[in-house]
């Protein structure tokens, strides 16, 4: 059996990472002095890419993949979703 | 008698205790002997007292297993399947619409090659409202990969579910176990059985270790991943091939069983009178305990006729089945379920493919009886047996005939 | 093999009664098998079991239909059952009746009778009246199938402590207190 080998069950062994950063079109930037660290971002955030810095929120832009969700959920609407550049 | 092999000369097993108990106690000891780790049951007609009975065990310290209260038949086979996950051995039973509210992990129980043990206590599917026993619950699953094993009494309800687990962990099956049996006629029925002692057991079946499926911390799995299709027909394939690899162990367990304990059951089906017959009725579980007196009955009137037990639905035995149907000249068949497309039982159409293999084939007629509790009489079996005779004489006689049932 | 089919209500122990009769046959070097055949379980039903017992193990997973014996745990059975359908010619009937023997309706193919009060013995021995015990006494009695002995030892095995002595006891009193008419 070519592609199962001796697997008798159905188990996945192998990690495979789906690079989710790749499908970004748009990214989250929190707007200046709007921000209240509520951390409803935080906590709405699919892929766990907001994170507390400094006096407001920021993206860890590795796995982001420009859903809004954060931008959609922020109570302050303190989070603007601009179009994702690419060189 | 019932045994196919009765040997307590050379058996290897000390004498066991003779008891008087019903189906359920058999079932329910029989897996206490077995050392499960973990229970989990929810309660149906016929099946309680199985329950009442397992419960009773671990509250007075009898049988080591952790017991989890569920509120369901899709909780308690769920419970199971995440043990068994994590490597234990696991036992439940249940019938009827229980086992229809489990179909959703019934059916992937063996996809995921677990091998449980589950009895089923077989009961009528309703409506219209019924307690009693038939055995359309079992049968309408039997394509959801499971091996299906029907009994006739209740000493082999406790056989074989010891037989059961060692049939299930086989490393060529690794494949969930139905033990069968009647309810009411069997499950309530108060019967003469032997219990081996706890140590022979202990030597006939050995603990479990699984190292197919098993949940571990150490290593980084996930059970079950989203499989495409290529890879998917590759493990399908596997369970076929496990299936069809159960047949011999089937037959080997059973044959060891016979050695070590003194009672063997024939393995995929049992024959009885059967070499010199020319005539023949296959029937499933208890009733065919009644179908041995008939034929016994019909042999002394001058008939040349025998019976087949049909213990194994799945895997179905085809090559035990042309091998028994080989020079018969005309078979009935009694069946305790329909098949409704059919408008005949569902063994009919199974041996329909066997059939098709025999160069000579035998007249087959069907039979349907004993639905819902109804009884299976011996003038039923008087009536179906000279019907089988008629069509063995050339006779033209309906392809199915349902018995107890008058159509004037 | 004798076939012997037990009348009784949900509550009344017809049920154990009949595994203890199979108990004892096997005490005697017998085989048996009862089938119980009730519903929704509760309190009152109508109930019937089928035991048979015979040298040979028993085969037969099926109703009895022409019983030998008849046992009636609950005399108002009687008007609601037809609980003497099918008995052969010659068969045996015991009944818990407070009438005397010649005063209890029978059809004609009656051999012989066992008559027992045994709601009386049970209120009297146990406080309670649950007839089986004492109907078993009258059983041993009525037909001789089964010894004394081994029905003791069956009661003695399925029952623990206090209530196996009183259960003893109620199953003496009923073989004593059994009027037998008929052959």
């Amino acid at each position: 059996m070519k592609l199962t080998g001796d697997f008798k069950a159905p188990i996945g062994l192998d990690m495979y990472v789906v690079n989710t950063g790749d499908w970004r079109y748009q990214r989250p930037v929190t707007l200046e002095g709007k921000c209240r660290k509520c951390g409803v971002c935080f906590l709405f955030c699919p892929t766990g890419s907001r994170y507390e810095r400094g006096d407001s929120f920021d993206t860890d832009l590795r796995y982001c993949k420009g859903c809004g969700l954060c931008a959609n959920e922020c109570g302050a609407q303190a989070i603007a979703m601009v179009p994702e550049v690419r060189e | 008698m019932t045994r196919v092999m009765m040997n307590r000369e050379t058996r290897i097993a000390k004498p066991g205790r003779i008891a008087v108990i019903d189906g359920n106690m058999a079932a329910a000891l029989g897996a206490k002997l077995s050392r499960p780790n973990l229970l989990a049951a929810y309660p149906i007609t016929p099946q309680t007292p199985l329950v009442e009975y397992l419960s009773t065990f671990v509250a007075d310290g009898e049988l080591a297993a952790e017991m989890v209260e569920v509120e369901g038949e899709h909780s308690a086979l769920s419970v199971l399947q995440g043990a068994a996950l994590a490597g234990a051995r696991v036992f439940t039973g249940t019938s009827s619409q229980g086992l229809a509210l489990m179909y959703e992990p019934y059916i992937r129980t063996s996809t995921l090659r677990l091998p449980i043990v589950m009895v089923i206590a077989t009961r009528e599917v309703i409506s219209p409202q019924s307690v009693w026993g038939g055995q359309q619950d079992a049968f309408t699953l039997r394509d959801a990969g499971w091996i299906q094993i029907f009994v006739e009494d209740n000493q082999e309800i406790l056989d074989t579910i010891i037989m059961a687990y060692r049939i299930a962990e086989h490393p060529e099956v690794l494949l969930p176990v139905n033990v069968c049996y009647d309810g009411f006629y069997l499950s309530h029925t108060a019967d003469v059985v032997e219990i081996p002692t706890s140590e022979d057991v202990d030597t006939f079946l050995p603990p479990y270790h699984s190292d197919h499926i098993k949940l571990d911390p150490n290593m980084v799995m996930s059970v079950d991943p989203l499989t495409p299709g290529d890879i998917l027909m590759e493990y399908r394939y596997k369970q076929v091939e496990a299936m069809m690899a159960a047949k011999q162990v089937i037959k080997e367990v059973d044959e060891e069983f016979g050695r070590y304990f003194g009672r063997s059951y024939g393995g995929l089906i049992e024959r009885y009178r059967l070499d010199d017959a020319s005539l023949a009725l296959i029937t499933v579980g208890s009733t065919s305990g009644t179908a041995k007196v008939a034929v016994d009955a019909a042999r002394n009137r001058g008939l040349d006729i025998g019976l087949i037990k049909l213990r194994t639905l799945r895997p179905f035995p085809r090559e035990e089945m042309m091998e028994a149907l080989r020079g018969k000249v005309a078979i009935g068949i009694v069946e305790r379920q329909v098949s409704f497309g059919w408008g005949t039982g569902i063994i009919y159409q199974e041996l329909g493919t066997v059939l098709c293999q025999l160069r000579e084939r035998p007249t087959i007629i069907d039979f349907v009886d004993g639905l819902g509790g109804a009884d299976i009489t011996l003038g039923h079996y008087e009536r179906a047996i000279d019907l089988v005779r008629k069509a063995a004489a050339g006779e033209p006689i309906d392809e199915c005939t349902w018995l107890g049932i008058d159509f004037e | 093999m004798k076939e012997i089919r037990l009348h009784g209500r949900g509550g009344q122990g017809a049920v154990l009664a009949s595994q203890i009769l199979v108990s004892a046959a096997v005490k005697e070097g017998k085989f048996g098998n009862a089938i119980p055949y009730f519903g929704f379980e509760r309190r009152g039903a109508p109930l019937v079991a089928f035991v048979r017992i015979d040298d040979n193990r028993i085969r037969e997973h099926t109703q009895i239909y022409t019983p030998d014996c008849v046992l009636v745990l609950d005399p108002t059975l009687v008007a609601a059952v037809n609980v003497f359908q099918g008995l052969k010619e010659g068969g045996i009937v015991i009944i818990n009746e407070r009438k005397a023997p010649e005063d209890v309706a029978l059809p004609a193919q009656v051999g012989r009778c066992g008559v027992l009060d045994a709601t009386a013995v049970a209120l009297d021995v146990l406080g309670s009246p649950i007839t089986n015990t004492p109907m078993l006494g009258a059983f041993a009695a009525t037909t001789g199938w089964i010894g004394l002995d081994a029905l003791i030892e069956a009661l003695r095995e399925i029952l623990r402590g206090k209530q196996a002595d009183l259960n003893v006891q109620a199953a003496l009193a009923g073989y004593e207190r059994t009027r037998v008419v008929g052959r």
